[in-house]
């Protein structure tokens, strides 16, 4: 049986209760969380990268690195390019040296702990390079496994990184099927490429497109039609990486060989 | 310097800015929260089941499984880049990321067992609590400390009446059973964390969460057969001691008797488990070789190769094989036992070692390797916290703080006890 | 004493109530779900702002002609066409003002990123002349011997 004093006592709990506004609960609003996933922006950012036009110089490595205050000499970069060089014994050869920051000055391929790998001129079959940079996947895995909100896409379609509220947790870097995140050695914090965000909301191109001086990088807008990087992307014969993940990656490649990792 | 830089060595073509971002912390992680879940279930199968055998072993595993459960948060603060905003999980959970509802599910778990532990303790608290207010004026200091602690832990609840002790027995029931579950769920969680990551081909199997729960329960009861060993000998030695004044203390062969007998029924849920931890890792091993994908190649070289010894010896052979011959043996001896069960808690840890360490061996491009240089001396902050002091300070933690604990709700020798 | 059992309940309620409470206060108002929905959009919208205000370093070359029209017109009618002038000269940040002058990248390192011989003849790299940098004139800098804005042209001495 309830007395009056256990009904007092309850009677208050409730009332204290209901008290606490209502928004306190709100976790997420479901009626928001149906916002529409594509977007209705007139913006949306792609890149295109031509690799037959990459000579490997790493003058956009550089320019990405002063652009957007990664430490120069520290081993982590936001963007690089990567060197294929296939041998005739089928043998596949990458490297990239610090990311290809000095770009490549030698024909020895780099290869971490061991040795430097000399290949003889007449033993390659084909050798090229292929930049790469964030994707700015329309369904970014890096994003879904924070656990925070720390890391978001906007809705232009560019990853960002907030770097007052990341944890530091590092699952986004192990989310990123493209080794494209790291720990940004001055914030502490995870850092990524982000199409030179402040540049291109202003009308600019991104560091890296302005640096190369042989056009194999572009940025576009894929919402516009008339946009010259759309026109391509839309008309030849255009490849993405890793598109067994799911990620549906926004860079764009022309000339992309099957030994591309 | 990079973080990871210090530790990471490149072998072949590995992403520039790849590295081992997931280090010996987060190998202790789910290692501690296996700890705490096992040792849960192993109390709850006297709870809820009325596993009449364990109930010596059942009190004694949910304080240490208490103690055990900051400790389960530890490594991962430890881990963090910036661990002062690791509260934020909480704050705005993305539950979309299997690392979001830890806070909640860890929280829930913790507030299980608290709850459970009062349950059980509430006739010792009102006991001694109003054992301490009898003394009145003539208190020490400490005993007005502890009087304060007690009367504040009763929450206000004195009645130990026959009724109200039935009543907490069922609400003990009640959150046992509530338990099992969660700590299930916080465990296999944990393997979710590494599962559900596609990125990453060792991790990414829909059996992660199922054998982290499995081995989790492993090396949870290991843990709590190994600590109960070492507090029965503690005992033995003690009332020997005290046995000159007090003759009416249990003898040391009674002790003994008693001990063997817990440990062979504790060892028995023990192999039953191992086997099934061991079933689902092979079974995941032999479908990918079996189904040989795209990343089979580099597995292949990083399991068979690369990581042999970690895998096939240290932890099939010297972790599972060895202790599963060593405890099918007939005529279990307490030694024995003890051997195995470490053998066992080795076994576990290199599991979770292999799947932290063994999935970041490889890089993303699956054209070249990382290594993992444990680092033993630090040089600086970095070094220490994802070290092995770091992971030394983990390990010995739960300990400090079950002695604690002990402190204010004794494990043994409560006079007539109903849980 | 009626019904202790649900203390605990009551400890653990208010607790969570004290924690919602501290969460509104904690948060940041325009903390939420955003364009993309909760799944990629669950973020603070200050942030963006944030992010647009970095600073630019790398002006291009349509601020550097603006004061160096002679030097652009010298570049632009050689093979080095392409080549941003603060691909050498350094970010050129708020110059004039700061840094008044900028320095120039001379070093051999730079100019060998392109030539460098590499002999691929699938890729742009190969069609570029090269020197072997650990042969040619070790001792010297590039720009002794080659005008830079126009390699084609007798170095002035
Ligand atoms: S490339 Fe990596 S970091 Fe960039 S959006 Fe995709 S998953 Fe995220
Ligand atoms: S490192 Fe930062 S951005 Fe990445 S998942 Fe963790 S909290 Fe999110």
């Amino acid at each position: 049986m309830i007395n009056r004093r256990d009904f007092c006592k309850k009677a208050l709990l409730v009332a204290g209760g209901l008290a606490i506004p209502l928004t306190a609960l709100e976790i997420f609003n479901p009626r928001r969380l149906r916002a529409e996933k594509s977007g209705s922006g007139k913006v949306r950012w792609v890149f295109l990268v031509d690799t037959h036009k990459c000579v490997g110089c790493g003058l956009c490595v550089r320019a990405c690195k002063i652009e957007n205050e990664v430490p120069y000499d520290a081993n982590v970069t936001r963007t690089w390019v990567e060197r294929y060089v296939v041998t005739k014994d089928g043998k596949i050869h990458v490297d990239s040296p610090k990311g290809a920051l000095d770009g490549f000055t030698s024909t020895k391929i780099d290869q971490g702990a061991e040795h430097p790998l000399e290949i003889r001129n007449e033993d390659i079959d084909k050798a090229f390079f292929v930049p790469k940079l964030c994707n700015q996947c329309d369904n970014p895995p890096c994003v879904q496994v924070c656990p925070v909100g720390a890391t978001y896409q906007t809705e232009d379609g560019v990853v960002l990184v907030d770097r007052s509220w990341c944890i530091g947790c590092g699952y986004c870097i192990m989310g990123c099927p493209y080794g494209v995140r790291f720990f940004h050695p001055v914030h502490r914090v995870a850092e990524k490429c982000n199409f030179c965000y402040h540049r291109i909301s202003k009308g600019m191109k991104s560091a890296c497109v302005d640096a190369c001086p042989f056009g194999a990088r572009r940025i576009g807008n894929i919402k516009d039609p008339n946009d010259p990087v759309t026109k391509i992307i839309m008309t030849e014969r255009v490849a993405i990486l890793k598109e067994e993940y799911g990620t549906k990656p926004q860079v764009f490649y022309l000339g992309l060989s099957r030994e591309v990792k | 310097m990079v973080h990871g830089e210090a530790w990471t060595i490149k072998e072949f073509f590995v992403y520039p800015n790849e590295y081992i971002y997931w280090t010996i912390q987060i190998v202790m992680y789910p290692f501690m929260t296996g700890l705490v879940a096992g040792a849960f279930v192993l109390s709850s199968l006297y709870h809820v089941f009325g596993v009449k055998q364990l109930k010596e072993i059942a009190r004694f595993s949910l304080v240490f499984s208490f103690a055990l459960l900051p400790v389960a948060m530890m490594p991962l603060m430890l881990h963090l880049q910036q661990p002062q905003r690791g509260i934020e999980v909480m704050m705005t959970p993305h539950f979309t990321s299997a690392i979001a509802a830890f806070g909640i599910v860890f929280t829930t778990y913790a507030m299980i067992v608290a709850s459970e532990l009062w349950f059980v303790y509430r006739k010792y608290f009102v006991d001694t609590a109003l054992e301490l207010r009898q003394l009145g004026d003539k208190r020490t200091p400490v005993q007005n400390f502890r009087h304060l602690l007690y009367t504040v832990l009763t929450l206000g609840a004195w009645d130990v009446g026959e009724h109200a002790l039935e009543k907490d027995e069922k609400a003990v029931k009640f959150l046992a059973g509530l338990g099992i579950p969660v700590a299930c769920f916080l465990h296999g969680y944990a393997g979710f964390i590494f599962g559900s990551v596609k990125a990453n081909a060792l991790w990414m199997t829909p059996l992660m969460p199922v054998i982290f729960i499995c081995s989790a329960v492993v090396s949870g009861i290991a843990l709590c057969i190994i600590t109960y060993v070492v507090t029965m000998e503690l005992r033995k030695l003690i009332y020997a001691w005290q046995r000159r004044n007090k003759p009416y203390l249990p003898s040391t062969e009674e002790l003994k008797s008693a001990e063997l007998h817990v440990v062979t029924m504790t060892t028995k849920y023990l192999v039953m488990f191992l086997v099934l931890a061991i079933t689902l890792e092979l079974l995941d091993l032999i479908f990918r070789g079996y189904t040989a994908v795209k990343s089979w190649d580099i597995l292949r070289k990083v399991i068979y190769e690369k990581d042999f010894t970690k895998i096939f010896i240290l932890q099939y052979g010297f972790g599972n094989l060895l202790p599963f011959i060593l405890l099918l043996l007939p005529r279990l001896t307490i030694r024995r036992a003890v051997a195995a069960t470490l053998m066992v808690l080795v076994g576990v840890f290199m599991m979770r070692w292999n799947v932290v360490i063994g999935g970041q061996a490889f890089s993303a491009s699956y054209s070249g390797f990382m290594e993992y240089v444990l680092p033993i001396w630090p040089h600086d902050m970095e070094t220490f916290k994802e070290g092995f002091f770091g992971a030394l300070m983990v390990l010995l933690t739960p300990y400090v703080l079950f002695y604690g604990l002990t402190k204010v709700m004794p494990v043994f020798g409560l006079k007539e006890d109903s849980h | 004493m009626k019904n202790h059992v649900l203390r605990p309940l009551f400890l653990v309620i208010g607790v969570v109530l004290l924690f919602l409470a501290a969460r509104t206060v904690l948060v940041p108002a325009d903390f939420g779900v955003h364009e993309r929905g909760y799944m990629y959009g669950w973020y603070r919208k200050g942030n963006e702002a944030e992010w647009k205000a970095v600073k630019v370093k790398y002006k291009t070359v349509a601020y550097c002609k603006e004061c160096h029209r002679d030097k652009y017109d010298d570049i632009k009618s050689s093979p080095h066409a392409n080549i941003e002038c603060e691909n050498c000269h350094g970010p050129a940040l708020g110059h004039p003002d700061d840094p008044p002058t900028l320095s120039i990248d001379r070093r051999r390192e730079h100019c060998i990123r392109c030539h460098a011989r590499l002999p691929y003849k699938t890729s742009g790299r190969g069609d570029i002349r090269g020197i072997n940098p650990l042969t040619h004139h070790v001792e010297a800098e590039c720009t002794m011997c080659h005008y830079p804005h126009n390699p084609k042209r007798e170095v002035k001495k």
